[in-house]
């Protein structure tokens, strides 16, 4: 019998201009110790799937199926006291994408590992107290019984998703689903938990149902790949089948979308570098430290963000700047732009010292891209005034002649023209980014500084956003500093790669030399945690 | 903890220093103290003679410091009114205010808190709209015609209620209303906003996919989340309910502290004016050092940054 076997699942969002069918008509089944991964973009249903499955839908929405049996006991004959004392916890258990914001913020981790248990009279509090700390040890927290008396904000991403994960355990499920619950951590945790999980599914025979817009994370670990577009489930198989066959086009298209470490390596911009090349923005023995203190009167605390870091962007290049959260990169970032004073160390642009340069004069040479195209645009501006901003505030030409240059602006970023008097709310993610580019390019900047321009994306969004500014700098010899912790994304377009770990510079070289060769055992091991297709290919291989 | 406790401690006395400063200003350069006590017609002697009785010729710094010197030891000085110590004057009336004050407070607490909890656990729904039909009316009804449409119900139409005095607990009732509803629609809403937040947050979610629903639900995980902004607010309202007992206790002729301000300041009493404007503010400022503590105890991001 299968553990789980939904036939048919329909969810319905009550939404102000109609309703909207959030998942159509999905079938799956799931065998006991079996692996699933969903995968699709956001809005694709996926976690609305899983969701309905919980009863966590939203309010606004309501579910219907043909089935939805668990371990051979139909779901929808239950009350919802019932679910929640019978299936929710002890047969179902439920990890989550957000591990900041997913545990209770003001009661101690031990208090929140044991209740559920004892509160189902399953173990005392004592029992409940010695399983939460075999737990917490089994999924890597160090010292489990001092952390059992500490809250939430005293550990960090990894760890909380950690004691997330054991928690859910201590009602030993039969089935786990994971919706992305590795996608707000640095690529080195990632693997960890993943594995993590992978191993516990393993020891203890339990279902397990993966969810994650990353195709490449799924079909390393799962049995089973079912792929969601638009609501609805478009292929189901093997991951091999769906990796190396897919059927639908959509698949086909995720997959060449993926930015991949084995892929074919791209043209480097100039090979043959004259010797004498012009550097944009340079800098050198940059230092930056921040200091905060714990009340009026507690001891200063002084966090190096920035240790001595030297680097220089050359005209038409495109250098990639890699490293995981709190390494750095973003105050490099700040500095580089002149939004932030280093406390040591100087910055060049076009040979001149930054500080010197009005800040008009500094928007022409270097223009920023953020990470969030979802709030860093205005929400209450048309397109048309947040890309000609920058040439208002620098009193550039007249209405005329801006709307002219608003006009090509999103010409160059292919941003249709009929969007130019639309807010950013009626655009998607994608396109909001490339109003943000557009925006960045319209004072023609000698360079832009991209900090995660694509984290906020689903993959195909992504590679588009990608091959666009790789485009632009083919094109119009636009100059590229890219900010990321995605391995792959310096694959696909990065002409140099430096590595920052702990506020410094540890390796800095060409891309396909660090990616091929990586000489510092940081950058290995951020290579070696890198999800790759390769990964199910060595596997066959093995079998 | 402790380290938190000792700074807010500090930060309220010094808070409560500037308080003191201002109260004397406010009342010693604002006017010519002497020219009010003696009245609109006393001759320039009178005046002179006041001002040498009460030592109002004295430098205006020397004053405060003497001022401050006697609040320190709990002298507050002599009422030129009553001729009693102001000191044993606000002690006298202190407990009917404390009483009204306290009183209107858990008036507050019991309409607004159950009644934010039901509006945000059933949104938009006619509970909902009901309650913040409330907040409305209450908003928009000023105290001394809601303490005066009470005395025409409960005390004429229906006299259920005594509307004069402080000598039973039913004397309390119709002022601890009025004086409470003041409060109901702040306090209703900071606690539908927050109730409604927290219920929507990830943690939520979690407790529910451990399989919490209802009461269980709410208790173990809603409710002191979504009460720590309450908290705060309710402070600043009892510290009000002191201010606000002006007016109503002058209503319903209770013998406290606000009718005491309202004579002194008739009365031009300028120590006992000078004592209550101190004492409400201490007040105010030790209320707001309670809900600090307090807000410390629930929350450990504070406790333990």
């Amino acid at each position: 019998m299968s553990l789980l076997d939904i036939q048919n699942l329909d969810v319905t969002l009550a939404l102000p201009n109609g309703p909207l069918k959030a998942v159509r008509d999905v079938t799956l089944t799931l065998e006991p110790g079996e692996s699933l991964g969903i995968v699709g973009e956001s809005g694709s249903g996926k976690s609305m799937t899983a969701l309905a499955l919980m009863r966590l839908l939203p309010r606004s929405a309501t579910c219907e199926a043909e089935a939805l049996r668990f371990d051979g006991q139909e779901l929808r004959d239950l009350g919802d006291p019932a679910f929640a004392r019978q299936i929710a916890g002890p047969r179902i258990g439920m990890i989550f994408q957000e591990p900041m914001t997913s545990l209770n913020p003001v009661y101690t981790i031990g208090r929140q590992m044991t209740e559920a248990t004892v509160a189902r009279g399953l173990l005392s509090e004592a029992e409940a107290r010695r399983k939460a700390i075999d737990l917490l040890d089994r999924v890597g927290i160090p010292d489990p019984e001092g952390r059992m008396n500490q809250f939430p904000h005293q550990m960090s991403g990894g760890q909380r998703q950690r004691v997330m994960i054991a928690m859910t355990l201590m009602l030993d499920p039969e089935l786990l689903i994971a919706d992305e619950p590795t996608t707000a951590l640095d690529v080195t945790v990632q693997a960890q938990i993943l594995d993590l999980l992978d191993d516990l599914r393993r020891e203890r025979g339990m279902g397990l149902i993966l969810i994650s817009h990353d195709l490449a994370v799924v079909a390393e670990r799962t049995d089973r790949v079912a792929v969601m577009y638009l609501g609805e489930m478009v292929e189901q198989g093997t991951a091999q089948e769906v990796l190396y066959h897919p059927q639908h086009d959509y698949t086909k298209a995720l997959l060449a979308a993926i930015p991949r470490l084995d892929g074919p390596a791209r043209v480097p911009a100039q090979e043959a570098a004259a010797p004498e090349v012009e550097k944009v923005i340079s800098a050198t023995n940059l230092c930056r430290e921040f200091h905060s203190r714990k009340g009026l009167f507690g001891p200063k605390k002084t966090v190096r963000a920035l240790d001595d870091v030297s680097l220089e962007l050359r005209r038409g290049e495109t250098l990639a700047v890699i490293g995981e959260s709190g390494s750095g990169k973003s105050t490099l970032a700040r500095i580089l732009l002149g939004l932030d004073l280093p406390d040591a160390g100087d910055v060049r642009m076009l040979g001149r010292p930054v500080l010197d340069l009005p800040g008009a004069e500094r928007a022409s040479l270097v223009q920023p891209v953020f990470q969030d195209p979802y709030t860093s645009l205005n929400p209450r501006r048309r397109l048309s005034e947040i890309i000609s901003r920058p040439l208002v505030l620098r009193g550039e030409g007249d209405s005329a002649s801006r709307l002219a240059a608003v006009k090509d602006a999103m010409e160059k970023v292919r941003l249709p023209g009929r969007l130019i008097h639309a807010y950013p709310s009626q655009l998607s993610g994608g396109q909001r980014q490339r109003v943000a580019i557009a925006r960045a390019l319209i004072t023609e900047p000698e360079a832009l500084i991209c900090d995660e321009p694509t984290s906020a994306l689903d993959v195909s969004v992504q590679a588009q956003i990608l091959e666009l500014l790789d485009d632009l700098r083919a094109k119009m010899g636009l100059t590229c500093l890219i900010i990321t912790h995605d391995m792959a994304v310096v694959h696909e377009i990065a002409d140099r790669v430096a590595v920052m770990y702990q506020g410094r510079v540890v390796e800095e070289g060409s891309a396909s030399a660090v990616l091929d060769h990586p000489s510092n055992d940081y950058t290995a091991r951020l290579l070696a945690a890198a999800p790759r297709f390769g990964a199910t290919r060595d596997l066959e291989v093995v079998q | 903890m402790l380290r938190y406790i000792a700074l807010r401690a500090a930060l309220a006395l010094a808070v409560a220093f500037t308080v003191s400063l201002a109260a004397f200003l406010l009342l010693n350069v604002a006017g010519d103290p002497a020219q009010a006590i003696a009245g609109e017609d006393a001759t320039p002697d009178v005046i002179e003679a006041i001002r040498d009785r009460y030592g109002l010729d004295r430098p205006l710094p020397v004053r405060y410091f003497d001022w401050l010197g006697g609040v320190l030891q709990g002298d507050f000085g002599t009422s030129y009114y009553w001729h009693k110590p102001v000191a044993e004057l606000v002690a006298d009336r202190a407990d009917e205010t404390i009483t009204l004050a306290l009183s209107a407070l858990s008036v507050t607490i019991i309409i607004a808190l159950p009644l934010g909890a039901l509006a945000a656990l059933n949104p938009n729904s006619w509970i909902d709209r009901f309650a913040l039909g409330v907040a409305v009316s209450a908003q928009a009804v000023p105290n001394f015609w809601l303490g005066l449409i009470m005395i025409i119900l409960f005390g004429v139409m229906m006299p259920i209620f005594p509307v004069s005095g402080d000598s039973t607990w039913k004397h309390f009732v119709l002022p601890a209303f009025v004086l409470g509803a003041s409060s109901v629609p702040a306090v209703m809403r900071l606690t539908r906003t927050g109730l409604i937040e927290v219920m929507g947050a990830d943690y939520i979610r979690t407790a529910r996919s451990k399989g919490f629903r209802g009461w269980p639900l709410l208790r173990r995980h809603a409710m002191r989340n979504a009460l720590l902004p309450v908290i705060s607010v309710l402070a600043v309202q009892l510290g009000q309910k002191f201010g606000g007992s002006v007016i109503t206790e002058s209503i319903f002729a209770i013998n406290g502290l606000g009718r005491l301000a309202l004579e002194s300041i008739l009365g031009m009493d300028i120590p006992t004016v000078q004592m209550l404007i101190f004492v409400f503010a201490i007040v105010f400022v030790a209320m707001n050092l309670l809900a600090d503590i307090l807000n410390a105890a629930l929350d450990p991001r504070i406790r333990i940054g």
